[in-house]
Order: C-alpha cells, then sequence, then structure tokens
C-alpha cells in the first residue's frame, strides 16, 4: 500500500508519505473506501503534507474521497496543504469548498471530535 | 550550468519525475519555494494531457536567460497525439474531452510567467512553459 492507513477508534488517518502517481491516487481512495466499510469509520483523516505538488488529479481525487466517503456516512478532512500548494491550487482555479480542511493532523482530529461527538454519544 | 533536461513520458510515474526533474534544476536559480511549486504544478498538468490525450511524449526542461540576464526555466512538452481541434476552447476552464475537471490547460497558463502552445488535430501537441527568476526582475511582469 502506498499510503498507510491506521485507525484510530471510530476515524481513520491516511498519512500520505511521498510523491503520489495518479495510480497512487486511485489506489488511496479505493482502500479508504474499503476501510470505511471493514471498520465502520465515521472519520478520515487524509494527511497530505508530505505533497509538494497538488495538481488538479490529486484534488480532484481527494474531492471525491470526501465525497464519497460522506455518501459512507463518514466525513473527511484533508490536513496539512503547504503554503505554496495552496497558492497554486488556488491559481489552477481548483474548487475545493465543498471540502473540510484542517492546518494539521490535530485540528483535523479536533474539527473531527466536535462533529462526532453527538452522533457518538446519542448513537444506540 | 545550460543544463537541460529530457523525460520520457509513458506513464503517470513518468509525470511525477518530470515535476520532480524540474524542482531540481529549479534548485540551480533563485526561483522562489512559490514559483518552484507553481511550474512543477503546471509539468504535472501538461505532462498528463501526454498520458491522457496521446499516450506517450516528452518533456524537456531547461534554463534559459533573457537578454536582461535574467534566468528562468523553460519546459517543452510535446507529443504526436491527436492534437487539439479547437485551442481556444482547450485554454477555457471547464473544457475537457478527457473526463477531467478540464483545468489542465487553462491553469498551467495561469501558473506560469509564458505560455505557448502549438496544436492541430493530427499533428501532436507542443506546449511551451517559462517560469522566470524574480530575483533579476526588473519589475516588469507580464
Amino acid at each position: 500500500m502506498a499510503v498507510p492507513i491506521l485507525k484510530q477508534g471510530p476515524v481513520l488517518i491516511a498519512s500520505i508519505q511521498t510523491a503520489l502517481t495518479d495510480t497512487d491516487v486511485l489506489q488511496l481512495r479505493e482502500d479508504v473506501m474499503g476501510q470505511v466499510t471493514r471498520h465502520r469509520s465515521r472519520g478520515i483523516i487524509v494527511d497530505v503534507t508530505a505533497l509538494d505538488v497538488m495538481d488538479s488529479f490529486v484534488s480532484r481525487s481527494l474531492r471525491g474521497i470526501a465525497h464519497m466517503t460522506r455518501l459512507r456516512g463518514a466525513e473527511t478532512v484533508i490536513v496539512g496543504i503547504q503554503p505554496e500548494v495552496a497558492f497554486a491550487m488556488v491559481q489552477l482555479g481548483m474548487q475545493f469548498e465543498d471540502v473540510q480542511t484542517a492546518l494539521d493532523l490535530e485540528e483535523g482530529l479536533a474539527l473531527l471530535q466536535s462533529q462526532l461527538k453527538e452522533p457518538l454519544a446519542g448513537g444506540g | 550550468m545550460e543544463a537541460e533536461s529530457r523525460i520520457a513520458i509513458e506513464s503517470d510515474a513518468d509525470v511525477v519525475t518530470a515535476r520532480q526533474r524540474a524542482r531540481e534544476l529549479a534548485g540551480e536559480l533563485e526561483l522562489s519555494s512559490t514559483d518552484r511549486t507553481l511550474l512543477a504544478t503546471a509539468i504535472s498538468e501538461v505532462a498528463r494531457n501526454i498520458t491522457t490525450y496521446a499516450t506517450r511524449g516528452e518533456v524537456t526542461l531547461r534554463i534559459v536567460r533573457d537578454g536582461d540576464g535574467r534566468s528562468g526555466i523553460e519546459v517543452l512538452a510535446v507529443d504526436n497525439g491527436p492534437g487539439i481541434e479547437d485551442i481556444e476552447r482547450a485554454l477555457q476552464d471547464g473544457f475537457t474531452t478527457g473526463g477531467g475537471l478540464g483545468l489542465g490547460l487553462p491553469g498551467a497558463r495561469r501558473l506560469v510567467d509564458e505560455f505557448e502552445i502549438e496544436s492541430a488535430p493530427r499533428q501532436g501537441t507542443k506546449v511551451r512553459l517559462v517560469m522566470w527568476s524574480r530575483a533579476a526582475d526588473r519589475g516588469v511582469r507580464v
């Protein structure tokens, strides 16, 4: 697996370690969807701190992951978009408004925790 | 120092190689970290167009200088693929025949200092990008 995915309670954490080829990105999408089902995860964090480029393909794929997992009842947060990468994404014209983002892993977990709190506590 | 680097583009791994090679080359110039990222992203877009539409092609990177002693990186992305029917439309946001977002060419154009494209149906496609170093900038930027 090019991108390791860790399970932490109801949350999956996918930490991208190195530049991804398009094939790796599609694999990541498949792996995340598979693990959400297997672990009945409620949240996913994709850490892109290591990515020095997020072109239209990678951006579109990550957005796809966020949309697909939402349809499975899990929220995705993309964390660690580097400042230069953010600049390039805006110049490129990427629409990312409907995707949750956070500064880093810590902030991402806090965001998910605040969102999962109620359903988890009230769940029966 | 007039380095030139030629990368055959045949797979998605070559797309990654091309932009990493550009970063290495940019290390020889005083390109800012942001400009290096913008250039790498633009290369990713034009190189992916090669794998998507033409199957194979080539990206050539080289350091160029202008009359003012300013240096930059020139990228030539060339293929012998099907070419582009309507370049005007291909440069519009959201137009795609390849199932993507249609941001590749118009997006790449916004990322770099210079952008030229030559293409015709069945004649292949040639895209030229240049990112100039701001270090010796005379304050004029188009």
